[in-house]
């Protein structure tokens, strides 16, 4: 009996967990460490920060799912992998640390066959002072990047909204924290949702709503932008996304690096190299993703993150890392099937992953500050990859070493996004998206990078509903309720 | 003569750069019936999206 460990039960890491102990049966153990009790729709999170649902409604219960799929479950978070076992053994183990089942704080060494990290992204507030520090979250502003920050947020909005009943106006400010952050998409939602919500108040003309955002222009999105059919015309996302923010005059600042939050006002620099100063009264800034930080260690105790990992922390995979100035940039640089290069039983998965490099163009200001969205990993791709890697461990443990990985290249995949305005069945609405394929490949589609038939972006009550659905959708599929295997990714 | 959809042209150069849905526009992003057509056309483009993916 061989044993897998899956690091982070989230998206990549519960789907690729769930996959191998279906596929495995009971011949092999599948192992999964995670730090929360609960499993959390983070995309469901942006209706959470503005009210409309609970923290209930997006998480539940992670150990009745496990013990349902067989799973071993560690509520644990992953500090140090020992790739080639220690002194005593040749064993490759995982070091965790208890956060839960009654042993928070204690330490277990976990060895292991096979081994996916699925730990995502770090939320690194502390990048940007007065954000948050090294534990989370800071005082002066808002995030939904986590249930809790959500529900924390809604209390804020509500605040700022009791104000505005009562005369005073509020701005806000919503967008990245930082010069080089991903998920612009969930801040893009946040914002039309807030605007939703105070129309519904009746407020709305008592707030001035921004958007703050380290794109060079709007509907970047961190992958360079996209070109869409619309009307007979393949257009940029540029003219989409300004689109939705004049529509409902919401002004926008682009190319900003948040240098510094303070109670009220936040520093900037622009990719001109000007800098200022923004105040606010109710801000959600998303804040720069890196790896989680576990370290590794050869046999001799020789600290070999920096082999293991990239220097942002996330995992080395099969990207080509040496691809040097963005015009030698190729869609065939991404990684195929997510495998460490230099321990072959050792894969990442979802965020996890170390990108080859960035997929918008890379900028920076006059004085050297880089300002630019890092490459989006969203839902479906971190789906999609957790299952191929599931798909390409059973088979390294079912048919042996030589057994043929599966492949899953952002290269070769698409997206599909919907960020709602919203939330009430026929008042909502919601601008539907889909990418093909999320890194452009300008050999393959000359011109946009894309193939713009299957690239598109549509706003009305449809993209709406399919939000909702995807929502129960996901939820029922994570749980393994009846059918769970015949919801696509 | 007002139109109500593009008076946010005047509100800033930014604004007055891109486009504005007119009344027509606006009203088939909440047209039930038109929504309803959409919805299995955005559907079936996903599902071949999501296909194309695996
Ligand atoms: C507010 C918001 C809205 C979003 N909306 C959308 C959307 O509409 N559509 C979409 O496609 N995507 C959306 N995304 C992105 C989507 O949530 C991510 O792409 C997805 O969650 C990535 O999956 P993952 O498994 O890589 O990471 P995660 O889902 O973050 O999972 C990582 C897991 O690893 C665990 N972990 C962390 N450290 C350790 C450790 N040391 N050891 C073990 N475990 C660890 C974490 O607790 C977590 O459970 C949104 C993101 C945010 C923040």
């Amino acid at each position: 009996m061989a044993r897998l460990i899956v690091l982070g039960g989230g998206v990549a890491g519960h789907t690729t967990a769930t996959f191998a102990a279906k596929w495995l049966g009971s011949n092999h153990e599948v192992v999964v460490v995670t730090p929360n009790a609960k499993w959390n729709w983070i995309p469901s999170n942006i209706w959470v920060g503005v009210g409309q649902m609970s923290k209930e409604e997006v998480t539940f219960d992670l150990d009745p799912v496990y013990k349902k799929a067989g799973i071993t479950y560690k509520q644990a978070l992953a500090k140090s992998l020992n790739p080639e076992g220690n002194a005593d053994s040749d064993t490759p183990f995982v070091t965790i640390e208890y956060t839960g089942q009654g042993k928070a704080g204690e330490t277990e060494d976990l060895t292991y066959d096979y081994i996916v990290n699925a730990t995502g992204p770090k939320l690194n507030f502390a990048a940007t002072p007065g954000l948050g520090d090294a534990n989370g979250l800071g005082e002066h502003t808002v995030s939904v990047c986590t249930a809790d920050h959500a529900v924390h947020a809604s209390e804020e909005l509500t605040k700022a909204i009791e104000k505005m009943k009562a005369g005073e106006r509020q701005k806000f400010l919503i967008g990245t924290g930082h010069g080089m952050c991903t998920c612009q998409g969930a801040a893009f939602e946040y914002i039309f949702n807030i605007e939703h919500e105070l129309n519904k108040a009746g407020v709305r003309d008592m707030a001035d709503i921004k958007w703050i955002s380290n794109e060079s222009f709007l509907g970047d999105f961190g992958m360079g932008g996209l070109h869409m059919k619309v009307g007979g015309y393949a257009v940029s996302s540029k003219l989409f996304a300004e689109s939705l923010f004049a529509e409902r005059n919401v002004d926008w600042m682009i190319g900003a690096h948040v240098s510094k939050v303070e109670s009220g006002s936040i520093d900037y620099e622009l990719l001109d190299g000007t800098t200022g100063q923004e105040t606010f009264d109710f801000a959600m800034l998303i804040p720069p993703f890196a790896g989680v930080g576990i370290k590794a260690f050869d046999k001799a105790g020789e600290d070999i993150t920096s082999t293991v990992f990239a220097p942002n922390g996330f995992m080395k995979v099969d990207a080509n890392y040496g691809a040097g100035a963005y015009e030698n940039w190729k869609a065939s640089d991404w990684p195929k099937t997510y495998q460490n290069p230099t321990y072959k039983n050792m894969f990442a998965a979802g965020i996890a992953f170390a990108p080859p490099h960035l997929i918008s163009k890379p900028m920076s200001s006059p004085n050297g500050t880089p300002i630019n969205p890092t490459p989006p990993r969203t839902g479906m791709p971190s789906g999609i990859i957790g299952k191929a890697v599931a798909h390409s461990v059973c088979d390294l443990m079912t048919k042996g070493e030589d057994a043929h990985l599966h492949e899953a290249s952002m290269a070769d995949m698409g997206a599909a996004c919907v960020a709602s305005a919203g939330k009430g069945v026929f008042t909502g609405t919601a601008a539907a998206m889909t990418v093909y394929p999320v890194v452009p490949d300008f050999e393959k589609y000359p011109g946009t990078g894309r193939d713009t038939d299957y690239t598109f972006g549509e706003i009305g009550l449809a993209g709406h509903w399919i939000k909702h659905i995807l929502h129960h959708l996901f939820l029922w599929k994570a749980q393994l309720k009846p059918g769970w295997t015949l919801i696509p990714e | 003569m007002k139109k109500e959809e593009e008076v946010n042209f005047g509100k800033s150069d930014q604004f007055s750069l891109t486009m504005i849905p007119g009344k027509f526009a606006k009203a088939l992003r909440t047209n039930v019936v038109w929504q309803f057509f959409r919805f299995l056309a955005i559907n079936i483009k996903m599902l071949v999206v999501v296909s194309k993916s695996h």
